[in-house]
């Protein structure tokens, strides 16, 4: 259940102003809230999710780090040992390579050994994502390094409303949650933004279930499951297919961890065919687990081979003429589906 | 500050207990593993680091420290683990891999966390530093009291974790205390080899903090210097390092045959022994008695005792208890 109370003001926001405001919103009702990691205090966050913290909390709760991922993300890890409720931040999700110890080997796995006894609620934002000519430092999503390994909820926002309730919920959980930000959505001018991304947002706290995925469109025809950017990705493919008098169900997953295994298999079930689009390299990762989810429970229910649109098996290259054909786009999706429809149809 | 009767007889006794602790781990670790040493094997799978000879690090570090502060150890725990007051039927029971120990039989002996004395530990070398400053930085923001302490040995010291902690503790000066356990080997590395300083204390003065370097692995010594830097670290003077030249008896885990160590450095490896030199002292200071000493060792025995006996009786848990406590 989301929990929105009615509220009388909305507010139209980008993600980023939407993570702000949420994070804001926990640090006046939770003394235990701070937030740490390059660039977010006076700068207010390279991609503007942490805006106008410090003027509010100072530079106690709202801490500036060195470059020092392994030693910040450690600390988180003993904020949180101690009854704090840090909100930390990876600028670059391909920065992980530096301190992912201190994420997958303690974060990760404290709980579990300990017996349940010595969780760790912190959350992780971290910004994903290409499209703008970064190369492949910088322009990765690895949703599926993180939800592969166990003991981290993973969330991926594709619209504001969504941003902050899933991050109120992060804040809220006792476990590590892996915040995965599009850049693509994040509403910064420099960068370009995916208009359908920035959404009319209550002012009032609310959350969104991690785990809880969302039909946003719903159809008959064929399931097309996406998430972060590729969200909207389908839902332009979802239009032009009703052109063709397709009626497609967009669903978008918000959570890869925990995965809403039963919404994925109740609409593959309901329309027998089903198209994944993740901007993710393509092999082992969340393309692969939806797929394999849409087989193992929906299996005699399926009228075609599910397909997948994902970015190939190379490190993001940097000229657009190497990158841009190959990010999933609606074309890819269309086609997707004729294929699967068959173009008699 | 000197370590007082009372405070010395503590370590003393922590000390007895923690050596007859690591002895009869090994003795039950070494069970169904003769002739063939097949680690999977015996009522204790999996790696085995003891702890033999380090003891005073331990107890002269912990002397200092309530349930409330918060130490984060190593792969070779359980003389930190004892001295900071875990749970030793718990702890033991975990090391055992039974229903009862401290996580359930899901960690073993690398991984042993006691949130009620704010013990964890590690697998992973120098990865205890960022939560030990994290934990005494939630201490300094909360207002309350409570510091911390992260154990590591020297071979952590060329880990960018470190470099990394130790600068953030002091851009942040926060009241942690980094504890550098030199046993002088990284396995079968000797630390000349590895480490392009002969002290690592010296490297404190490149993060603008006290670097205090203990020669001998004497638990007086020991307690004298932890405290200088624990009371600064209390009253907001931020980190400290400390090096503490120690001695590791054992191999780096049983079934180490050590070829690496030359045979003078083994030969003369147990007249080193920090617990006969400091019970040695103690009487030569009047400080303990032949019927204080027998007490003590008796006592030490039996709280191990009890705990290997409890470990061995409690029940293996159920295979579907993996599936569980992955998530809070």
């Amino acid at each position: 259940m989301e929990t929105a109370t009615k509220t009388a003001t909305t507010e139209r926001l980008t993600i980023a102003r939407a993570m702000a405001t949420a994070l804001a919103g926990e640090m006046r009702a939770d003394p235990r809230v701070l937030v740490m990691g390059e660039d977010i205090a006076a700068l207010g966050g390279v991609f503007g999710n942490t805006q106008g913290l410090l003027d509010e909390f100072g530079p106690d709760r709202v801490r500036d780090t060195p470059i020092s991922e392994t030693a910040f993300i450690g600390a988180a890890v003993g904020l949180a040992s101690v009854g704090m409720r840090p909100v930390v931040e990876l600028m670059f999700v391909d920065f992980f390579g530096v301190c992912m110890d201190a994420i997958y080997n303690l974060a990760a796995k404290n709980c579990y050994f300990s017996g349940g006894k010595a969780p760790v609620p912190m959350v992780l934002m971290t910004s994903v994502g290409g499209g703008y000519g970064d190369a492949g430092q910088h322009s990765q999503c690895l949703y599926g390094t993180f939800a592969h390994l166990p003991g981290m909820k993973v969330v991926v926002p594709s619209n504001a409303y969504d941003a902050k309730g899933l991050m109120v919920a992060a804040i809220r959980d006792p476990n590590p949650v892996i915040y995965m930000y599009h850049k693509a959505l994040q509403g910064m001018g420099w960068l370009g933004t995916e208009k359908g991304s920035v959404v009319d947002v209550p002012s009032d706290s609310y959350t969104v279930d991690i785990g809880k995925a969302a039909i946003v469109r719903p159809g008959n025809d064929v399931t097309l499951i996406g998430f972060g950017n590729t969200l909207h990705t389908a839902l332009k493919a979802a239009e032009r297919l009703a052109a063709d008098n397709i009626d497609a169900e967009v669903l978008d997953l918000r959570s890869l961890v925990p995965l809403d295994r039963d919404a994925i298999a109740a609409s593959v079930t309901k329309t027998g065919h089903v198209v994944v689009i993740d901007d993710d390299y393509q092999s082992y990762g969340v393309s692969g687990e939806i797929l394999a989810v849409a087989t193992e429970r929906c299996f005699s229910s399926l009228k075609s081979a599910p397909a997948r649109v994902a970015f190939p098996d190379v490190p993001i290259p940097f000229s657009p003429a190497l990158e841009r054909p190959w990010l999933p786009n609606p074309d890819h999706v269309v086609s997707a589906v004729k294929q699967q429809l068959g173009v008699s149809r | 500050m000197h370590a007082d009767t009372k405070t010395q007889l503590w370590m003393l006794e922590t000390m007895l207990v923690s050596r007859h602790y690591e002895d009869a781990v090994k003795a039950a670790y070494m069970e169904g593993k003769t002739p063939r040493f097949n680690m999977a094997d015996g009522p204790i799978p999996g790696e085995m680091h003891l702890s033999s000879g380090q003891e005073p690090c331990a107890v002269g570090v912990c002397a200092h420290l309530t349930p409330t502060d918060a130490v984060t150890a190593t792969h070779r725990p359980h003389h930190i683990a004892i001295a900071k007051g875990v749970d030793l039927k718990a702890m033991t029971a975990e090391i055992f891999g039974k229903a009862s120990g401290l996580a359930g039989g899901r960690g073993g002996h690398m991984h042993l966390f006691d949130p009620a004395v704010n013990f964890c530990c590690s697998g992973i070398i120098a990865e205890g530093m960022g939560p030990a400053l994290g934990a005494a930085l939630g201490r300094q923001l909360q207002k309350e009291d409570g510091i911390a302490v992260a154990f590591i040995g020297e071979g952590a010291a060329n880990q960018g974790a470190f470099h990394e902690t130790l600068n953030l503790a002091a851009v942040w000066n926060v009241g942690v205390v980094f504890v550098i356990e030199d046993n002088a080997w990284g396995i079968s590395v000797a630390k000349s080899a590895s480490t392009a300083v002969a002290n690592n204390a010296e490297r404190a003065a490149a993060y603008g903090m006290p670097g205090y370097h203990v020669t001998d692995n004497d638990p007086d010594a020991i307690y004298t210097t932890a405290g200088e830097a624990i009371a600064r670290a209390r009253s907001g003077g931020g980190p400290s390092l400390i090096e503490i030249q120690t001695l590791r008896l054992e191999g780096h885990f049983l079934g180490d045959a050590e070829a690496y160590r030359p045979e003078a450095e083994r030969e003369s490896r147990d007249k080193r022994d920090p617990i006969p030199r400091y019970i040695e002292r103690l009487r030569r200071d009047g400080t303990l008695s032949d019927t204080d000493e027998s007490a003590m060792r008796e006592r030490a025995l039996a709280r191990v005792e009890s705990a290997l006996a409890y470990a061995r009786a409690e029940p293996l848990p159920p295979a579907t208890d993996a599936l569980t406590a992955v998530f809070a």
